[in-house]
């Protein structure tokens, strides 16, 4: 069952969205060579608390950071750690906040310094692809549309998209149902109504689709070892769209 | 964060037996799906007849395929 939001829900998640944007912005004005992951971190759990929210992903299923870094050929899930970024690096960084019992995700995958060309189209395919799937987020489609239109997009460029994993219905849990792949056909899947909220994640890679979870259990990298981008937002269906509800 | 995408359990039964270890099944909602038979299975030894009533795990990238994991007794 998609829970539908009450315009007093929406607000609150709308507010720990503004919470998660503006620490995302503090983290992108922090990612230059040689900072640690873990730095970033910190930063992330300091800002967020000093706007009264709570890194949501801190402790959720075990999770040890506080927020996901991934750099380069990590997809997703990367563990903050001493690991130093370098030029030509680039980094997803995925933050969830908790504000009054209600969950925001969002991610932005940015450059280190000066990267080549091939990593900035990715960058670019995967934030665009974000995007088409949230216009066409409208009520009265259906789940699928989003997922296909991500889709037709990424491959157009020439690019995969990441199947293991999904975007996500979000509300008084970080997961909550749908899931919404990044790929299928469309006009499947429930029709989508004012109310929603879902949280759209495509994850786009450089070479092949493939992706497998290292030892520790979380970091999940491409299988053939070339990049991959993640951008992500926390969106509510209105009755004329939907509003991104993770920016400022 | 993503959550991750897990197989999808079935339960169906077979049709059809066709070259190379690979049957076509029938599940419970109707759909048909062509399935390959699992190694743990190949290597016991276990064999499957048409008729049999076997669980599959579905790919979630491919939802007209499986592969056979257990034949009920």
């Amino acid at each position: 069952m998609i829970v539908i939001r009450s315009d007093e829900e929406i607000e609150t998640i709308g507010k720990a969205g503004r919470i998660l944007a503006e620490t995302l912005e503090k983290l992108k004005s922090h990612v230059k060579a040689g900072v640690r992951t873990k730095e970033l971190d910190k930063i992330a759990r300091e800002e967020i608390i000093k706007r009264n929210g709570y890194p949501a992903f801190k402790g959720y299923k075990g999770f040890p950071g506080n927020i996901c870094t991934s750099i380069n050929e990590t997809v997703v899930h990367g563990i903050p750690s001493d690991k130093k970024l370098k030029n030509g690096d680039i980094i997803s960084i995925d933050v969830g906040v908790k504000f009054r019992d209600y969950f925001a995700d969002a991610a932005v995958t940015v450059g280190v310094g000066k990267i080549g060309d091939a990593a900035k189209k990715l960058l670019e395919v995967t934030e665009k692809a974000l995007y088409i799937g949230i216009e066409n987020a409208m009520p009265g489609r259906r789940l699928s549309d989003i997922s296909a239109s991500i889709q037709a997009f990424v491959e157009s460029n020439g690019f995969s998209v990441v199947r293991a994993f999904v975007g996500h219905g979000i509300g008084t849990t970080i997961h909550e149902e749908p899931e919404i792949p990044n790929f299928g056909k469309p006009g499947t899947g429930p029709r989508l109504e004012p109310g929603m909220v879902l949280a759209i994640e495509p994850m786009v890679n450089a070479g092949t689709f493939e992706v497998e979870i290292l030892e520790d259990g979380w970091t999940t990298v491409t299988k053939d070892r070339r990049l991959s981008a993640h951008f992500e937002h926390t969106i509510a269906i209105t009755i004329d769209g939907a509003e991104i509800l993770t920016q400022n | 964060m993503c959550p991750k995408e897990e197989p999808i359990t079935v339960d169906g039964k077979i049709l059809v037996t066709l070259p190379n270890a690979m049957f076509r099944v029938e599940l419970a909602n109707g759909h048909k799906v062509l399935a390959h038979v699992s190694g743990k299975m190949r290597m016991n030894f276990i064999r499957i007849l048409p008729g049999d009533t076997v669980t599959l795990e579905l790919s979630p990238y491919d939802l007209s395929r499986g592969r056979i994991v257990r034949r009920e007794k």
